[in-house]
């Protein structure tokens, strides 16, 4: 018999306007007590405005050992980063 | 060949997270290091517990109150960070109840005055901040960041023992000799928190080669002691230690034997409080099973 409960990942506004941010996880056996946790594990200290929790098992990650050929594509583009052009002397505001 | 690259990446100050390859016995030193710091800060909140319903003010007992919640918050983080190598918060606490995994010894010692409060704020959380510090650092990621996080909420509670302390050592004489004898009592129990002496530490070295431990107890007590000599001087308390002096020429102050017999004794379970302490975590798991059991029953009937 098991009584380990579900895990779950929570993310936290800090602040209205900007984005929700990963703090940690806890366990809970439903959504509302996940998210009543989260507020007393995460939030003592006025961290934020709002919180999502998301179960932990939905979560999908990229692995670390294919971390070479899964982000390969975007590192021979260095015309995606604006300090690749040459700009002529003298022009301002660009 | 894993190994060989396992440690470059430890060489090279990289984080290890949970899916990376990892020895075998990586992973088990940080399961029971890590497991007994969340015990220790779950067991720590009893002998503080002890004094939330006789606090002198309303003040110092909604302080109390927060900071015992603050503990359980913390225990919580660290079996979590545990929990990502593998092993179940089930397991972790059947660990505790049968005396596999330990907890910190200072929590064996009872909590006999209102100044105790202020001893264990001061000197046991003081004492944990400087080996959290440290820890800051170590390699193991989610480790590293549970510290992070505890480290920035627990300043406020070696400030509030220090508070307690001050307050205590202007007060009447029967005040100040409450604060003295309370940091009579916990002094040795605080220093010896860093454990035994470098040569007689047989887990430090891999631990320090895999930086898991980035400095040695006796460093981190050494630190310890530096910082609270001076703390204590201005409140004018004392510190138990006859042998206490400034040693200019290694610039740290040197300090007296520690009673490694007592230390022994207490982890070794014959300690003042050792049964109380697991006993009543026992007794509250075993209380709140109906509640576990009703929540989960709860949550297959919604199907959330």
């Amino acid at each position: 018999m098991t009584e380990e409960s579900l895990v779950w990942e929570v993310f936290i506004q800090s602040k209205n306007g900007l984005a929700h941010k990963h703090v940690g996880n806890l366990h809970a056996t439903d959504k509302e007590m996940a998210l009543q946790n989260a507020r007393d594990l995460y939030t003592r200290r006025n961290e934020g405005s709002c919180i999502w929790v998301v179960k932990s098992k939905d979560i999908v990650s990229s692995e670390s050992e294919d971390v070479e050929a899964f982000f390969d594509p975007s590192n021979d583009k260095m015309y995606r980063h604006p300090t690749f052009y040459k700009m002529p002397d003298g022009a301002k505001h660009i | 060949m894993n190994e060989t690259k396992f440690q470059l990446k430890i060489d090279e100050e990289k984080k290890i997270e949970p899916k990376d390859w990892m020895p075998d016995a990586y992973r088990k030193h940080l399961i029971r290091q890590i497991s007994q710091h969340a015990h220790s800060e779950i067991i720590g909140m009893q002998p503080e517990g002890n004094w939330i319903s006789r606090a002198p003010s309303l003040r110092a007992k909604m302080i109390l109150l927060a900071k015992v919640q603050d503990e359980a918050g913390h225990g919580l983080y660290l079996y979590s960070a545990c929990e990502t190598l593998g092993v179940s918060r089930q397991e972790l606490i059947q660990q505790l109840h049968e005396g596999k995994a330990k907890y910190s010894s200072i929590f064996n010692y009872p909590t006999l005055s209102w100044a105790d409060m202020g001893a264990i704020g001061w000197l046991v959380d003081g004492a944990a901040i400087v080996n959290q510090v440290s820890l800051q650092r170590t390699s193991y990621g989610p480790y590293s960041r549970g510290m992070i996080k505890i480290c920035k909420e627990e300043s406020f509670h070696q400030r509030q023992g220090y508070e307690i302390m001050a307050e205590l050592a202007k007060g009447t004489p029967e005040q100040k000799e409450m604060a003295q004898d309370a940091l009579n009592r916990f002094w040795w129990p605080s220093i010896m928190m860093f454990g035994p002496n470098d040569g007689d530490s047989p887990r430090s070295g891999n631990a320090m080669k895999w930086k898991i431990k980035r400095q040695t107890n006796d460093e981190l007590r050494q630190n310890f002691i530096d910082k609270t000599v001076q703390q204590a001087e201005v409140i004018g308390l004392t510190i138990p230690d006859p042998d206490l002096k400034w040693n200019e020429e290694r610039g740290h102050y040197d300090f007296g034997e520690m009673n490694w017999d007592e230390f022994w004794s207490v982890v070794n379970g014959n300690g003042p409080c050792n049964k109380q302490r697991l006993d009543h975590h026992i007794k509250a798991h075993k209380d709140g099973k109906w509640v576990r059991d009703a929540a989960k029953a709860y949550s297959e009937k919604h199907l959330n």
